[in-house]
């Protein structure tokens, strides 16, 4: 018999009876501006967030951060910052020095200030890690309050791979010291957009 | 060496121990701060152990939906019944890759399996690429505990640690100084990786995908740049629903570290196109442990390590002194499992006070559980000689009512008048790290005479 056989078997013989499975309750929001709430989440976490009306205002911010920057990656068309010319890269690995990528968020969720990302926004899975630096642009619409109504945003339309990214890259694994850009992006903005802009 | 022994070991630095200890404090505080800003809290320890019940109680059937799910999503899945069968189906899949070097994110099943000096025997470059289990892997030693790899450790070994290996400067020990030459020596070893290998957080049966929750990056930066990312898990690691996320993921980091969420919580479903996807089921005793309607609940565990930051024995032996891969009280209940005889002595490195519990997101009963494990440990007779014979001398003390009563008065006596030399002797280990209670002139007995 296969290990596989083995293991279903020996789990049959061994579970307790049928125990319930729980439905999920909705929760109260127990603050009043989700927006608000995720600004601060967000700045807990060691996020800068920024809010911007249209593109020229995000290009004007990125430039001020991100003076150094020499490698931008984007999709955003009118967007005015020179980004790096995606038919030239066939392989993730050219991305190693990157500076800073922009990126779009589909949601954020204000009690913890994760943004969802999944792979249908992103030109390369590895992007949002590779890079140096992350900008994340979010309509200030997109928000919701807690993980279960995030996980019902997302439904059943599950992609090969997502990702809920909360603040930059950090470790505290040295006595405790936390330290921000551990292997992924130093640091994350976050640009809040009305929704009307941001397409 | 029982836990005892290696807990008196650490405590020879009295310093240190209390470094420690206060270390880990400080992260069960942090804890506390993230779980009372949550209204619903209690409500979500309920729903997490109701749900990872419900699991177990219908664990085969969900293994089968899993696995169909995973398959249609283009994913490999394979089965392991030991640790032997697991380490041989990575290293297949790594032979059929010709993979040279392989980068790892956190994992303690591969801990549990020793999959690193397996592979390293094989020829094949390992490379742990959290911080804390990295520093580890340079030390060449096991982790300390499942979410901070290295809290052992002080700044101060770290760098003289990474001056040898990373050629850092001589003497710097700033955190944020050896954490950039931590991150420019792994990004070389991911730029370079031919394949990435994970541990799992939870896995979703209804559609087939694996979470995985870190703060460093480092699961993605590794999993996304090679043609091959392998997922180990334990079978226990299944959740039915891709919405019951939403209640594990504000459970998870809250009782780990204190933060709302970790950094990164990413979704695997699908390899890249032009890559594969693998994921690799254990079972390790596993389904044992199911069998014991005592014990099966352990393997609700979450792996968040809240019970050790609050353990008052853990925070002061660490967690070499359990000599196991998880330590602590949840590594208490799940190792005996595996060895009664060997791991004998950790369900008595606990003073039951209960505050594991307290804390456990998906409410294991863990004190009970090593209450449980004591009992058994006993009547198999895996007790030490020294606890046997006392608990049988007291048995027949016990027994015998005047005898006890004659004894009880000697004693008083004694206690007060005998010289401390004499009362803490060789003989008295229940006395070495601890002082007796002041001798009362009366019995409760007598006192009751008098009074009742």
């Amino acid at each position: 018999m296969s290990s596989r056989e083995d293991i279903l078997k020996a789990i049959k013989a061994n579970k307790p009876d049928l125990k319930p499975l729980p439905e999920l309750p909705q929760f109260p929001q127990p603050v009043e501006d989700v927006g608000e709430a995720f600004r601060a989440a967000a700045e807990g976490v060691g996020a800068q967030v920024i809010s911007v009306n249209n593109w020229d205002e995000l290009a004007l911010a990125v430039n001020e951060r991100y003076p150094e920057a020499k490698k931008i990656a984007h999709q955003i068309e009118g967007l005015a910052l020179s980004p790096l010319d995606w038919q030239q890269i066939n392989d993730a690995h050219q991305l190693a020095d990157l500076d800073v990528a922009i990126i779009h968020g589909e949601f954020g969720v204000g009690e913890n200030a994760a943004i969802w990302i999944p792979e249908t926004i992103l030109p390369e899975r590895v992007l949002p890690f590779i890079t140096q630096h992350l900008v994340i642009v979010l309509s200030k619409e997109d928000l919701v309050w807690n993980m279960h109504q995030a996980y019902e945003r997302i439904g059943t339309e599950i992609p090969g791979f997502g990702i809920f990214i909360s603040g930059p890259s950090k470790t505290a694994d040295i006595e405790q010291s936390l330290v921000l850009g551990a292997h992924g992006a130093r640091t994350l903005m976050i640009a809040l957009m009305p929704s009307s802009q941001n397409v | 060496m029982s836990h005892a022994k290696a807990a008196t070991q650490f405590n020879q630095n009295q310093a240190r121990t209390g470094w420690h200890d206060q270390a880990l404090w400080f992260v069960r505080q942090k804890r506390d701060r993230q779980a009372v800003t949550v209204p619903e809290w209690e409500d979500l320890r309920e729903l997490g152990s109701q749900i990872k019940g419900h699991m177990l109680s219908n664990m085969d059937e969900y293994l089968i939906q899993f696995e169909a799910n995973a398959q249609a999503n283009g994913v490999t899945v394979h089965w392991a019944k030991d640790a032997t069968e697991h380490n041989k189906i990575v290293y297949d899949i790594l032979q059929k890759h010709k993979v040279q070097r392989l980068v790892k994110s956190k994992s303690m099943l591969t801990e549990e399996c020793h999959l690193n000096p397996f592979l390293e025997r094989m020829g094949i470059e390992v490379v742990d690429t959290d911080l804390g289990e990295r520093i580890v892997q340079l030390k060449d030693e096991p982790p300390s505990h499942i979410v901070m790899p290295a809290i052992h450790l002080k700044k101060e070994e770290i760098g003289d640690l990474f001056h040898e290996k990373l050629g850092t400067e001589a003497g710097a020990s700033d955190p944020q100084y050896l954490t950039e030459a931590a991150r420019q020596h792994l990004r070389e070893r991911f730029l370079q990786a031919d394949a990435a290998l994970t541990g799992v957080n939870f896995a979703i049966a209804e559609t087939g995908g694996v979470v995985v929750c870190t703060n460093e990056g480092n699961a993605d930066m590794g999993v996304h740049l090679p043609k091959l990312q392998i997922h180990c898990m334990g079978m226990e690691k299944l959740i039915p629903r891709l919405a019951d996320l939403g209640v594990f993921l504000r459970l998870l980091a809250r009782s780990a570290t204190g933060q709302p969420i970790t950094t990164y919580s990413s979704h695997f479903h699908k390899p890249r196109s032009g890559s594969e996807m693998h994921i690799v089921i254990l079972d390790n005793g596993r389904s044992n442990q199911l069998g014991r309607p005592d014990f099966r609940k352990s393997l609700q565990c979450i792996r968040c390590g809240a019970c050790m930051n609050t353990c008052p024995v853990y925070r002061r032996s660490g967690g070499h002194s359990y000599g196991t891969t998880v330590p602590g009280p949840i590594g208490s209940i799940l190792t005996p499992g595996i060895d009664l005889k060997k791991h004998a002595s950790l369900p008595f490195a606990s003073t039951l006070c209960g505050s594991c519990s307290d804390v456990c997101p998906v409410k294991i009963d863990i004190h009970t559980q090593l209450y449980k494990w004591r009992q058994i440990i006993a009547e198999e007779g895996h007790l030490p000689r020294s606890k046997r014979w006392s608990m049988q001398m007291a048995a027949w003390v016990f027994a015998r009512p005047k005898l006890y009563r004659w004894l009880g008065k000697r004693a008083r006596w004694s206690l007060r008048l005998f010289p401390s030399s004499l009362v803490y002797g060789p003989w008295n280990t229940w006395g070495k790290s601890r002082d007796l209670p002041d001798a009362p002139k009366q019995s409760f007995r007598d006192w009751m005479k008098k009074n009742g």
